[in-house]
């Protein structure tokens, strides 16, 4: 056999092992899907996303669980946003090559492994035990936001390298000062992707139960939330919780849940793929 | 002003509750009657958590103001918690440990152990097998104990009539109070069991994995035999008077021994000074037979709910 042709055979054999993994997983995707929706769509109705839990399954609906999880991710959102974008900046824009940013940066890598778990019982000590905010959505969302800001931080330090040194170098050249460069002409460029990664941490987040387990998310709660000092439960708790009773109508539940929490995780990708695309059509160089 | 007319409440409630049993239905109605307001903290045992819930839904019908976020963090963690005063009632799958009740005493909490109902262990075998009808408890344990590990691997071994195929086991993760109840009551100490089974904290899934299997035997709480009875065939556990298939009748009267349990809330002393918890905890013994029974666990006999009551009602007069 000619030597090109052995490399074009070796060639199709990878395409078609490509080919194979990415059936193998889009398969097991839409297997799982199936099974979900078609155990749970129909009992999906206006009832069940206004009721409270109960123990009738049929009478359950929930209503705390979907408010919990937005007041959730709100709070998330709101502690982690800032926070991250600024660390983000600070690594990439301020601290070069310094002894104390490279120990920030070990420091961060390793926080972006630590399972979450730990990160419950980080919460549970720190901000329910010691600063006293007891089994609130406030001491949740700290604990999230802890866990995803690594992630945000990595995403923003991502984003802002994107951008050419070229433009850095001509607002310096207009007389422009670090900061004036980072409002005007850094963070606009980069923006699409800060936001992409905001976006993917924060379905991650949605997610998350062991955590919140650890830190007072409950299992029955037939009140909504009126403020982070409120007590609260969390969708992924909620299906939990459904899955683990005997009687096969709360089976259904659960997976009515599981759809209405993959509703919520492809909305806010969709929204992040939609601004991303907004950002970088609008970024011209 | 609020405060004043909140403790008027509470000793009103309080005087109602402390008349004696006699009155019981005017102290229920009394209370009924009055709206309270504030906050009731529950967590514990996630066996009685569908109880506590159902009785937390039904109190919210009678008192819509009065808050009851109901957790299930286990038997264990629900102590830690009721021993930290973070909680108000402990569901509880076993009685409180020696080392928990020593913590209670050293701090000062007083609390009230009160029975809300029953649970049995099942023993069940998947519908295909056709030749496990009834076990021993020694049997049982002969299964089960830390001993067997590796070495029981075949039913003949364990009886000399079953046949010669191996042995699959199904049965509650350590981390839940049915594997404390379960490997006390057939293996002597709590704890001791075999390495060697499928272990799972989600009970259907020991179901589904039982249920497909004809050499497979698992045990779970009642309630999830009940669920799938079309898949499952429950074996009679003889405990040297001849063998007893759990039902009803046999849970309450405890022939069905020793897989019969009882499970507990347990009220801090503290919070049973505010009349919400009064009220609730009396409207919890009122109920909990009918609701018991609605999420598959079996009902106390009306004696015995009475008992708990009288019993309450000392616990609070020893407060005063």
């Amino acid at each position: 056999m000619i030597n090109s042709e052995k490399n074009r055979l070796k060639d199709k054999a990878f395409q078609y092992f490509g080919l194979g993994c990415t059936i193998l997983g889009l398969l097991v995707l839409a297997v799982f899907l199936g099974d979900i929706i078609m155990k749970g769509i129909g009992r999906i109705d206006w009832d069940f996303l206004t009721s409270f839990p109960s123990m009738r399954a049929k009478k359950a609906g929930i209503l705390s669980a979907w408010v919990g999880t937005l007041w959730m991710l709100g709070l998330t959102a709101f502690i982690s946003i800032p926070i991250g974008i600024g660390a983000g900046i600070y690594f990439e824009e301020y601290a070069k090559k310094s002894r104390l940013a490279n120990l920030l940066e070990i420091n961060l890598a390793n926080l972006a492994g630590v399972p979450s778990i730990i990160y419950g019982l980080l919460g549970l000590e720190i901000f329910v035990r010691s600063m006293g905010m007891g089994t609130s959505l406030l001491a949740g969302a700290c604990t999230l936001a802890l866990l995803i800001l690594p992630i945000i931080i990595v995403s923003t330090r991502e984003a802002l390298r994107a951008v050419p040194n070229s433009i850095r170098q001509a607002s310096y050249g207009m007389g422009a000062n670090t900061w004036q460069t980072i409002w005007h002409q850094v963070l606009p460029a980069s923006m699409g992707g800060i936001l992409t990664g905001i976006i993917l941490s924060l379905s991650r987040a949605i997610g998350e139960t062991a955590p919140l387990i650890v830190t007072g998310a409950l299992a029955y709660v037939a009140f909504v939330p009126s403020g982070p000092m409120d007590q609260y439960t969390v969708m992924p708790m909620q299906i939990f919780n459904w899955i683990s009773r005997p009687q096969q109508d709360f089976q259904v539940n659960a997976a009515a849940g599981i759809i209405i929490l993959l509703c919520i995780t492809f909305l806010l990708n969709g929204i992040a793929v939609f601004l991303r695309n907004r950002w970088q059509k609008k970024v011209k160089w | 002003m609020k405060k004043l007319i909140l403790s008027a409440l509470a000793l009103t409630t309080l005087f109602a509750c402390g008349g004696g049993s006699t009155n019981d239905a005017t102290s229920a109605n009394d209370s009924t009657a009055t709206s309270l307001s504030g906050s009731i903290q529950i967590d514990g045992s996630s066996t009685v958590f569908p109880i506590s819930e159902a009785v937390a839904e039904e109190f919210r019908a009678v008192q819509p103001d009065v808050k009851v976020p109901t957790g299930q963090s286990g038997t264990g963690g629900g102590f830690k918690k009721f021993i930290r005063s973070e909680i108000d009632i402990c569901d509880a799958s076993r009685p409180i440990k020696k080392g928990e009740a020593h913590e209670c005493d050293s701090l000062n909490i007083k609390y009230v152990e009160l029975e809300v109902a029953k649970d049995g262990l099942a023993i069940v075998v998947s519908k295909e097998n056709t030749w496990l009808k009834d076990i021993t408890v020694a049997e049982l344990k002969m299964l089960w104990e830390s001993a067997a590990q590796g070495k029981i691997t075949k039913w003949n071994q364990v009886r000399k009539t079953w046949p010669n195929e191996p042995i699959k086991l199904f049965g509650a993760g350590t981390a839940s109070g049915t594997f404390d109840y379960f490997t006390e009551a057939i293996n002597g100490k709590q704890g001791d069991c075999r390495g060697d089974y499928t272990a799972s904290e989600d009970d259907n899934v020991l179901v589904q994995g039982v249920s497909t299997d004809k050499n497979a035997l698992a045990f779970f709480g009642l309630a999830y035999y009940e669920a799938s009875k079309d898949k499952l065939n429950l074996v009679a556990v003889d405990n040297g008077a001849g063998a007893i298939l759990p039902t009803t009748e046999t849970v309450m009267n405890g022939t069905y021994a020793p897989l019969a349990r009882p499970l507990f809330i347990y009220v801090n002393g503290n919070a049973a000074k505010r009349a919400e918890v009064v009220t609730f905890t009396n409207f919890y013994l009122d109920k909990a037979s009918a609701l018991a029974q609605e999420v598959g666990y079996i009902a106390l006999t009306p004696e015995k709910i009475t008992e708990q009551k009288t019993k309450f009602e000392a616990f609070l007069k020893e407060l005063k």
